[in-house]
C-alpha cells in the first residue's frame, strides 16, 4: 500500500488545480492514499464525535459503564439546556469575541503603521528599530506574566478587559509579514500620489492598505485565532466570572460540573462552535492565511 | 519565478507584478542622494510617527515588563508586600539548587523531544497524502485542521473524557480488543505520552498545512523529468519531495521545539501537573511559584532561566538556518 503513497505526484503537485484534473482514475494505488487518508481523517474526527455523542445523552447514559453510541434511553439536549441555564457560556462567548476582535483591530492598525514605516520610509535609527523588534520575537510570553501581573496590579487593569487586551497587540513577526508585503508593491504606484502632493499617511491609506487586502486577512486571522484561545494570560489576569473569556470560563466550570459528563462535553462543543463555523464558511481564507503567516513565528 | 519560491514567498508576491522587486531597487537607489535635507527630515518625522503607536505598546507591555521582570528577580519581592529590597542573585542560587526546578525543566525539555518527531512526521505523512490530489480537499483540509482551531480548555476537556479510566472511549476500546486498560493520565509511566497523544492531535493540523503549502510548490517539471527517467512514486518522494522540503522541515522543527517548550495549558486542565509532579513544566512551575507560592521575586528568577533556555535554542535555529541558506 504505501508503495504507492505518491502515484501522480507527476501531475498533482504543481498547482493545487492540478489536483483535481487527475483526481478520476480508481487505481489500487490510489484506493490506499485514500484508505490511510481516511483512517486518519476518522482517528482525527473521533473525539468530535465521542463529545457529541456525549453531549446529546442524558447524565445516566453518558455515566454508564458499558459506552453506548446510541444511548438506551435516546439522545436529548438537556445537557445543553442546562448549560444555558446555568452557565455563563454566552457571556463568556461575547467576551472573548469582542476581546479578540479588539486584539486583531488594534494589532493590524499599528502593526500595519511601524510595517509602513519600516518599508517606505527612511528615517534615523530605522536599522536599530528593526533589529530591537527582530530580537523581540523571540521573547517567550510566559517569562513576562509575573512581571505583567505586577504591572497591571500598579494600573489598576487586573479584572478588567484592558488587561486581556492590552499585553496581546505586540505581535513583532506579524510586523516583519506585513513589511515583507509592502516591500513588494510597486513605488510607481506612490509616486504619482506624492506628485499630487499626498501626505504620507494618504498614500499608506489610499494607496497602500487596499493593495494589501490579502496580508492583512491573513494577519488577522492568525491573531484572532490566537487571542481568541489563549488561556495563560487571560487566566492570571482575570479572575471576575462577569469577564472572563471562554477557555478561561470552561477551566472555571470544568471543575464545577465534576463528573456531569454530559454537560461537560456540551459546554465544550458550545466553546468550540463559534471558530468551528466560521472555518467551514472561510475555510480558504484561513487556510491560506496560516500557510502564509505560520512560517513566520511566534 | 514564483513557482520556485517558498510559500511565504509566493503568498507575499500576490497582487504584484512580475519584475517589479528588480525596477524597485534601481528607483530606490536612483532617488536617494538627490533627496533634500528638508525632505529628510521630515521623513525622520513620519518615519518615528509611523512606529510610535507600536512602539508605545512595545516600550509599555513588553519592554518594560521584561526588564522589570529582571529587576524583581533580584529581590525578595512577594505578593504579600513582604522584602521589596535587592537580595543580589540569592534567587538564581536557590533555583539552581531546586530539585524541583530541575525537575520541570526536565519535563518540559521531555514532552519537547518526544512530541516533535510525532508532530513533524505525521503532519508530513498527512500532507503527503493529501497532495496526491485525493477528491473532497476540503474533507481532509477540516479533519485534519480542525482541532487546531479549538481552546486548550476544549482539547482537555475531550480528552480527560476520553481518557477516562473506567467510562473512557479509549479504554473500552482496548477492552474490547482484549488488551488491558491503561491509567492514562494518572500512571506517572504514561502521562506524559497522553499529554503527547492530545497535543498531536491538538495541533499536527497547523504544521501539516505549512507542508501542504510547501509540497504545492515545487515545481511539475522535477517530478517529470524523474517520471521520464523512471523512477516510481516512492523513489520520487525520496529524491525529490523530501529534499525539496528540506528548508520547510527545517523551520517546521525548529518552530515545533520552540513551541513545545512553552507547553503549560494542556498540562494544567488534564494533569496539574501530575501524578506527582511527573508532568509539572517549568512554565508550571513558574505560575506556581508566583501564585501560590507567592514568591514573585523567585518566580521571575526562574522565568529567566527558562528564558536563557529559550534564547539558546534560538541562537542554534539562527546559525543553522544561516548556513542553510548561505
Amino acid at each position: 500500500m504505501a508503495t504507492e503513497i505518491l502515484t501522480r505526484p507527476a501531475t498533482s503537485t504543481a498547482r493545487p488545480s492540478a489536483s483535481r484534473r487527475t483526481g478520476s482514475r480508481m487505481t489500487p494505488g490510489r484506493a490506499a492514499v485514500l484508505a490511510v487518508a481516511a483512517l486518519l481523517a476518522v482517528l482525527w474526527l473521533v473525539p468530535f464525535a465521542w463529545a457529541t455523542v456525549t453531549a446529546f445523552k442524558s447524565e445516566t447514559d453518558a455515566a454508564a459503564p458499558k459506552i453506548s453510541w446510541i444511548p438506551p434511553s435516546g439522545f436529548t439536549a438537556d445537557a445543553f439546556v442546562k448549560v444555558f441555564q446555568d452557565g455563563n457560556i454566552p457571556l463568556w462567548t461575547w467576551n472573548s469575541l469582542y476581546t479578540s476582535a479588539a486584539i486583531t483591530a488594534i494589532t493590524l492598525v499599528i502593526s500595519a503603521l511601524v510595517a509602513y514605516a519600516l518599508s517606505r520610509i527612511d528615517f534615523r535609527g530605522k536599522k536599530v528599530l528593526m533589529v530591537v523588534i527582530i530580537a523581540s520575537i523571540i521573547i517567550p510570553p510566559p517569562v513576562l506574566i509575573i512581571p505583567l501581573f505586577y504591572q497591571m496590579v500598579a494600573l489598576h487593569m487586573i479584572d478588567t478587559s484592558w488587561a486581556i487586551i492590552l499585553p496581546q497587540v505586540i505581535h513583532p513577526a506579524m510586523v516583519f509579514v506585513l513589511k515583507k508585503f509592502f516591500d513588494q508593491i510597486p513605488r510607481e504606484l506612490e509616486e504619482a500620489a506624492v506628485m499630487d502632493g499626498a501626505s504620507r499617511m494618504r498614500i499608506f491609506l489610499q494607496v497602500v492598505l487596499p493593495l494589501s487586502r490579502p496580508i492583512l486577512a491573513a494577519v488577522a486571522i492568525f491573531v484572532f485565532i490566537g487571542a481568541w484561545n489563549n488561556f495563560l494570560w487571560p487566566f492570571i489576569a482575570t479572575n471576575d466570572g462577569s469577564i472572563l473569556t471562554l477557555p478561561v470560563g470552561l477551566q472555571t466550570i470544568k471543575s464545577a460540573y465534576g463528573i456531569q459528563y454530559a454537560q461537560n462535553m456540551a459546554s465544550a462543543l458550545l466553546a468550540a462552535l463559534p471558530l468551528i463555523l466560521v472555518f467551514l464558511f472561510f475555510q480558504r481564507q484561513i487556510i491560506k492565511g496560516v500557510a502564509t503567516t505560520g512560517l513566520a513565528g511566534t | 519565478m514564483s513557482s520556485v519560491a517558498t510559500s511565504h514567498d509566493r503568498e507575499g508576491q500576490r497582487g504584484s507584478l512580475p519584475g517589479l522587486s528588480r525596477h524597485r531597487i534601481s528607483n530606490q537607489a536612483g532617488s536617494k542622494p538627490a533627496k533634500s535635507r528638508s525632505q529628510g527630515s521630515r521623513d525622520n518625522i513620519n518615519g518615528w510617527a509611523f512606529a510610535a503607536p507600536f512602539l508605545a505598546f512595545f516600550l509599555v507591555f513588553l519592554v518594560w515588563p521584561l526588564l522589570y521582570g529582571l529587576y524583581m528577580s533580584l529581590t525578595g519581592k512577594s505578593l504579600t508586600g513582604a522584602n521589596d529590597s535587592l537580595i543580589g542573585f540569592a534567587n538564581y542560587a536557590e533555583a539552581l539548587a531546586d530539585s524541583d526546578m530541575w525537575r520541570s525543566l526536565g519535563n518540559t525539555l521531555y514532552f519537547t523531544v518526544i512530541s516533535t518527531v510525532p508532530l513533524v512526521v505525521v503532519a508530513l505523512v498527512m500532507a503527503a497524502l493529501v497532495n496526491v490530489g485525493l477528491p473532497a480537499q476540503w474533507l481532509w483540509r477540516l479533519s485534519y485542521f480542525a482541532p487546531y482551531l479549538l481552546a486548550s480548555t476544549v482539547v482537555s476537556l475531550f480528552f480527560t473524557w476520553m481518557y477516562n479510566p473506567q467510562l473512557g472511549l479509549i479504554n473500552n476500546a482496548l477492552v474490547s480488543v482484549g488488551l488491558p486498560k491503561v491509567a492514562w493520565l494518572n500512571d506517572p509511566g504514561v502521562a506524559m505520552w497522553a499529554i503527547v497523544i492530545a497535543t498531536l492531535w491538538w495541533t499536527v493540523g497547523f504544521n501539516f498545512l505549512l507542508y501542504l503549502a510547501a509540497m504545492q510548490n515545487i515545481p511539475a517539471q522535477h517530478y517529470e523529468a524523474a517520471s521520464l527517467d523512471g523512477a516510481g512514486a516512492w523513489r520520487q518522494f525520496f529524491s525529490i519531495t523530501l529534499p525539496q522540503l528540506a528548508p520547510t522541515t527545517v523551520m517546521i522543527v525548529l518552530l515545533q521545539i520552540l513551541a513545545s517548550l512553552k507547553i503549560f495549558d494542556q498540562v494544567y486542565q488534564m494533569t496539574a501537573g501530575g501524578p506527582g509532579g511527573a508532568t509539572r513544566p517549568v512554565v508550571q512551575y513558574i505560575f506556581e511559584t508566583g501564585f501560590t507560592g507567592y514568591r514573585l521575586g523567585y518566580s521571575a528568577a526562574i522565568s529567566y532561566i527558562f528564558f536563557g533556555l529559550i534564547v539558546a535554542v534560538s541562537v542554534i535555529q539562527f546559525f543553522i538556518t544561516r548556513r542553510r541558506s548561505a
